[in-house]
């Protein structure tokens, strides 16, 4: 028995277990919690006993109809779709601008880097709130773009800009560029500039060992800065509530409405869970293959 | 240290020139001039050595060569064609890089055929091609495995046959062995040299190490501060070395400074601290001129008793035996403080000489062992 707790308690299992204690307190048993409301049932303001006690037998109630809903409703469905293809569109974007931006800054003279590397942070300085409302002013009909290119007669009457998928993907794509950028910055700074020079001696143009060689080198960095982007933007709020519209449907307005405006908590988790199972399935593919690549390395 | 393949430079005056290097300066930063007015012939066919130490500027000549570099000044011609201004993707010529710089995310069989896809060859000479270069440098097994997985030696015949495998007229190395354990070299050394003759590309090579020039080419030049020191093959720079610093840089060398006594048109006779030398040839100073007498440590014979005559020899007491299992170097200090190496070959089992530390030696050499400096 001693012996037990000793091996119980030693260094190297209290270093592992710091972290996985980490993550059942704060990852799996609230997300059990939310599994757990999305099977109940809404009482008046609480949510139902999942386990109730009939004829002095516990007997447990599991309550489908949430998911069932969701998969039947055209509504959810058509949100979740939506979800996913503004997150796949800010996440190309962002991978679009975001690559020949750490491919220039990884590439610029090494005693600028970390200058360049605040300008990319600084952003970051300023309330994230502050700096959406601020494109509102920028956007809407009478805001600076439309009244300066009216002035300058370019335009005759003012461009929707605002409240449109247009308005949510510049939200977007402005707010998460950063999560892009600085692993490709880090992946492609440190790509050994050798192997471009032995392309270029075996015939490849500058062009060819580009998409030859740096592009498949920097995989890693594609794949780290694609997961930053697109995870958070499935679920995104705040931007879709500021700058989209009513044509804009995102499955965190949904989330919001859900337990807020309704106070359905359990429909709410159910539509929180299966968000989770979206986005999880992409994220193993990925996992999967930087997996591939980090054993390719060692 | 062993003399290099003869059979390639005995015909050099009737081969043809392959490449031409005239008057290359390399200045970077305006200031800091790594190769200074640099000129060279390489004949087809042979194995050229760029040696000298760090900084010296021959991984820079060599890099303008491939074209990674623009000279500040001068022209390199390849064939009789001016290439200092083509890229080097379009240039006929391959490297093979120092610590070999294999792509990480391609095969083997990927890394050999990446240089001919360049060249938009068809499938199947390519598989043809690929297979050839792997049998060459007996890879075969490994084609479908990634660099890491192989051993540095394996790596390096990947690096070697990637960069023939494209047939190009002129083979770059740079430092080639220098990623390798010293066992593993030496027999790397000769390998390589056979890959290469089989071939028979024509090869400038970069090296540090004199032992690999020695060995593998034809023909050396030796670099220091951004100029060539001397050209010539490779017994020649051992055994007849221009200058003080070039004896110095190749192999051991003991260095005496002294007048010229005598000159006479086939003998010298040069009055030292240590000893008086007598060189049995003329020399193309004068009587009363300061010179450098080099002699190696191989060419002094060791012994207990007093040599007959008045040149070349003298005493001193034995303060460091260095064994190296089939020579030993004893280090003698003569009467005028200078240290003396002289190398015996251990020939036979028992201790040859039977000298030790502390003991009183005498050494002598010939009168052709020696090569007067006078500068």
């Amino acid at each position: 028995m001693n012996k037990f707790f000793q091996s119980l308690f030693s260094g190297d299992k209290l270093v592992i277990g710091i972290p996985y204690g980490w993550f059942i307190l704060l990852v799996a048993i609230p997300l059990l919690i939310v599994m757990k409301i999305s099977l109940s049932e809404m009482e008046a303001t609480s949510v139902s006993n999942m386990i109730s006690w009939v004829d002095g037998f516990p007997t447990l109630k599991l309550n489908f109809a949430n998911y069932q809903f969701i998969f039947s409703d055209a509504l959810y469905v058509k949100t979740y779709i939506s979800s996913l293809k503004y997150a796949v569109l800010t996440t190309l974007i962002c991978l679009a601008i975001g690559y020949p931006f750490a491919y220039f800054m990884a590439r610029s003279p090494k005693h600028l880097q970390p200058m360049l590397l605040m300008l990319i942070m600084l952003p970051f300085w300023t309330s994230f709130l502050l700096r959406i409302y601020a494109w509102k002013t920028l956007l809407v009909s009478n805001g600076v773009i439309n009244n300066i290119l009216m002035s300058l007669h370019i335009i005759d009457s003012p461009i929707a800009m605002m409240n449109n998928s247009f308005s949510l993907i510049i939200g977007m794509v402005y707010s998460y560029l950063p999560f892009m950028i600085l692993p490709l910055y880090a992946n492609l700074s440190k790509l050994d500039l050798r192997y471009l020079e032995a392309a270029a001696d075996l015939g490849a143009s500058p062009f060819k060992a580009f998409w030859l060689i740096t592009v498949p080198l920097s995989k890693a960095g594609i794949i780290a800065g694609s997961m930053l982007v697109f995870i958070p933007a499935v679920g995104e709020f705040v931007i879709p509530e500021l700058l989209g519209g009513p044509d804009t449907l995102m499955i965190g307005r949904v989330l919001w409405d859900e337990f807020f405006s309704n106070n359905d908590w359990p429909m709410a988790a159910a539509v929180a869970v299966v968000m989770i199972a979206l986005i999880l399935v992409p994220m193993a593919i990925l996992n999967r293959a930087e997996a591939k690549l980090e054993e390719a390395k060692s | 240290m062993a003399t290099a393949p003869k059979s390639q430079t005995e015909n050099k005056s009737e081969k043809e020139v392959l490449l031409r290097v005239e008057g290359i300066t390399k200045i970077y930063d305006g200031t800091v001039k790594a190769v200074d007015d640099v000129s060279l012939e390489v004949s087809k066919g042979e194995i050229f050595g760029l040696l000298g130490g760090s900084g010296c500027g021959k991984s820079t000549l060599l890099r303008m060569m491939a074209g990674f570099e623009r000279p500040t000044k001068g022209k390199i011609y390849l064939a009789g064609q001016d290439i200092t201004d083509v890229p080097p993707y379009q240039r006929p010529i391959n490297m093979m890089f120092q610590s070999y710089a294999l792509f990480p995310h391609l095969s083997v069989w990927e890394n050999i055929a990446f240089g001919l896809k360049r060249d938009n060859m068809p499938k199947g000479e390519i598989a043809t091609r690929v297979e050839e270069m792997l049998s060459l440098a007996q890879l075969n097994k490994f084609a479908q495995r990634k660099p890491h997985q192989l051993s540095g030696g394996q790596q390096q015949r990947v690096a070697l046959a990637r960069s023939l495998a494209k047939r190009p007229q002129l083979l770059l190395l740079d430092e080639p062995l220098g990623a390798l354990d010293k066992k593993l070299r030496e027999t790397t050394q000769l390998e390589l040299v056979n890959i290469i003759e089989k071939v028979g590309v024509t090869c400038v090579l970069v090296t540090h190490d004199q032992e690999e020039a020695m060995t593998m080419c034809s023909r050396i030049a030796v670099m220091a501060e951004g100029y060539f020191l001397q050209i010539g093959e490779p017994d020649t720079i051992y055994e007849m070395p221009n200058s003080r610093q070039v004896a110095d840089f190749i192999g051991n060398v003991n260095m005496f400074e002294g007048v010229v006594d005598e000159d006479e048109p086939d003998h010298v006779t040069i009055n030292c601290a240590e000893c008086t030398h007598y060189v049995g040839h003329g020399i193309s100073g004068h009587s009363g001129q300061a010179v450098g007498v080099a002699l190696r440590p191989e060419k002094i014979m060791l012994s207990k008793d007093k040599p007959i005559g008045k040149y070349n020899w003298c005493e001193g007491e034995v303060v460091e035996i260095v064994y190296f299992g089939d020579h030993t170097t004893y280090h003698l200090k003569t009467p005028t403080g200078m240290v003396i190496k002289a190398q015996e070959i251990n020939n036979t089992r028992d201790l040859s000489c039977g000298l030790t530390w502390g003991d009183h030696a005498y050494m002598h050499w010939n009168d052709l062992a020696m090569v007067v400096l006078t500068h």
